[in-house]
């Protein structure tokens, strides 16, 4: 007979809610609450684990340049049309939430104006009812006047805003706070970063429960157990009682994955390695199976049949829990 | 670390005066003053001049209660103030403490099973305090087994070595680093191990360094909890770097506001 011996934590991870629906001050068909975990990932029989983890499908406000064939054949019909594409992922898919990134914006990209990506996410948020995570372009000076814009033009909705980054998280904070928004924090593979930023954050008066952390991660094969490593120390360092890392996290799954050469390269490159397509979304799927042993408690991710496997998996391991 | 502020004690005369006249106000201003500066617990003590300690007791957790709800840990050798105290606590709560005098644990451990308080005992018996460390260990183990045969969790029980001042028994400070190691080996799961650190410094004219010398040192030798004023800012930055080196909590540029905002 073996004994199973259980942990007792002392502490657990912030609930933070995506969405604010009418009733809540917003306008979204639902809202979204992440984290509250009193124990490790899965482990149903030691603490309560109250929400699952969530998948928010990845849109763009431009057509993507370098998102491969795989990915093309499911949306390249729609994303010249960025609500189009929206509406698909929630009418044909299913999606619970989606999170938009302002590539546009990119001053390489279109270099769309701070009032042109205000008036794109009101129409969004017109168009669609699921919550929302509004990701800047990538340029720190274009998205510290972009972000505070589309904040808001979402005033009230509870959306998540990315990212915050030790040198660049002021402006973003502080539209946050004064719209009602919540923040990614984002720090490069790198627990001290996380904490330190977290507490930058707070003492600009952001509270911790509107905080998730994006540890920043690598795919299967490109550093995933080193990100692994370090969100399973911050996660037992929340657990043991470290209020200032206790946040859900939030990992860009399809972005990592599909820059992957098993994910990207085509059947003529590679005839020995297999329908490219297949392999896409297993690379994929692979990558967020692993970061939710980690503690993913929101994968951001592209391929439809990628995130059907991974709802079902996580549908799977919490009716088992339930028993 | 377990921070236990220490300041709550009518030995102190601000405090035995607020004690006498029922100042709520003096009491109350310096507990917060020591959770704001990381206490994780106060310890409660009416003090040797309190002509009614078991009233006081009841008065000092009460009019504490009214402002937090961290826990207390009621500090007499007397058990019937020990009771009268655990009577009105509404906080969790630690008893503070008792010896390894079997006729002491007799009465205190059903006590703290009873009020689900944890335990603080001494390794120290009608005999005095022990001179060695296999005097100490041995106490120890006598404290450990009363527990388990009266099922007390030994998670909940925190054996104090007794610090003696550095003056008095210099030469027993290495014995008692080393005891505190090795109570750990006693049982599993293993009881957690505290001391009272000014003790240490009493008549010494450099008081902080040598309490924050010594409790950085004993860190190293994997103390949980201990009895301190968390007021002493250096004091509390010794302990927290050294928690740092110990890999107890995780490094950010910002630890010392870090560890005290957790």
């Amino acid at each position: 007979m073996v004994e199973l011996m259980y942990e007792k934590w002392q502490g657990s991870i912030n609930t933070v809610q995506i969405g604010a629906t009418e009733k809540e001050g917003g306008s979204r068909c639902h809202s979204i609450q992440v984290g509250g975990a009193k124990t490790l990932p899965f482990l149903f029989s030691e603490g309560e684990l109250p929400h699952k983890p969530v998948i928010a499908f990845e849109i763009w406000d431009t057509v993507p340049r370098d998102w491969p064939e795989p990915l093309q054949g499911c949306f390249s019909g729609v994303w010249n049309e960025p609500l189009a594409w929206a509406e698909l992922c929630v009418e044909k898919f299913g999606a619970k939430l989606l999170c938009v990134r302002l590539q546009a914006a990119h001053p390489e990209f279109e270099n769309k104006s701070p009032e042109e990506e205000q008036a794109f996410i009101s129409k969004l948020l017109k168009r669609v009812g699921v919550p929302l995570i509004i990701i800047g372009c990538g340029d720190d000076a274009k998205d510290n006047e972009v972000l505070p814009a589309v904040s808001e033009a979402a005033k009230n909705e509870r959306c998540l805003l990315g990212s915050a980054v030790h040198d660049n998280y002021r402006t973003i904070v502080a539209s946050a706070i004064a719209y009602g928004q919540s923040i990614i924090a984002e720090s490069p593979i790198d627990v001290n970063i996380a904490k330190q930023l977290n507490m930058l954050i707070m003492d600009v008066g952001l509270p911790l429960e509107r905080i998730v952390i994006d540890p920043t991660i690598g795919a299967l094969g490109y550093g995933l157990e080193y990100a692994y490593s370090i969100m399973e120390r911050a996660r037992l360092a929340a657990l043991a009682g470290d209020r200032t890392l206790a946040c859900p996290f939030l990992c860009f799954v399809g972005q990592e994955s599909w820059r992957a050469k098993e994910a990207k390269a085509t059947e003529e490159e590679f005839p020995d390695w297999g329908n490219s397509i297949k392999r896409g979304i297993l690379w994929e799927a692979g990558t967020a199976v692993a970061l939710l042993q980690a503690g993913a408690d929101i994968l951001v991710m592209r391929h439809p049949e990628a995130i059907k496997a991974i709802s079902e998996h996580i549908e799977r391991f919490y009716q088992k829990g339930a028993k | 670390m377990f921070v236990i502020g220490e300041l709550i004690n009518g030995m102190y005369s601000a405090v035995g005066e607020a004690i006498k006249e029922k100042n709520k106000k003096v009491i109350q201003d310096l507990c917060q003053k020591q959770i704001s500066c990381g206490a994780d617990c106060l310890d409660v003590n009416c003090g040797p001049a309190s002509r009614s300690p078991a009233t006081d007791m009841q008065w000092l957790i009460a009019t504490i209660q009214e402002i937090t709800d961290k826990p207390l840990s009621i500090d007499s050798s007397k058990p019937e103030v020990v009771l009268a105290g655990l009577e009105v606590a509404k906080n969790s709560v630690m008893i503070n403490s008792t010896t390894a005098d079997p006729e002491k644990l007799a009465i205190l451990i059903p006590l703290a099973k009873r009020y689900h308080a944890k335990l603080i005992a001494l390794t120290l018996s009608s005999q005095g305090v022990p001179q060695n460390k296999d005097l100490r260990l041995e106490l120890a183990a006598q404290i450990v087994s009363a527990c388990s045969e009266a099922e007390f969790p030994l998670e909940d029980l925190y054996i104090d070595p007794v610090l003696l001042p550095i003056n008095v028994a210099q030469s027993q400070l290495k014995d008692i680093l080393e005891a505190i190691r090795e109570f750990k080996i006693i049982s599993e799961p293993a009881p957690k191990t505290i001391v009272g650190l000014s003790n240490i410094s009493q008549g010494t004219k450099k008081r902080s360094l040598v309490n924050r010398t010594f409790l950085t040192m004993v860190v190293g030798y994997g103390l949980d909890a201990a009895i301190i004023n968390p007021c002493d800012n250096e004091l509390m930055d010794s302990l927290i770097a050294a928690e740092l080196i110990m890999n107890k909590q995780i490094y950010c540029e910002a630890f010392l506001q870090a560890y005290r905002k957790k």
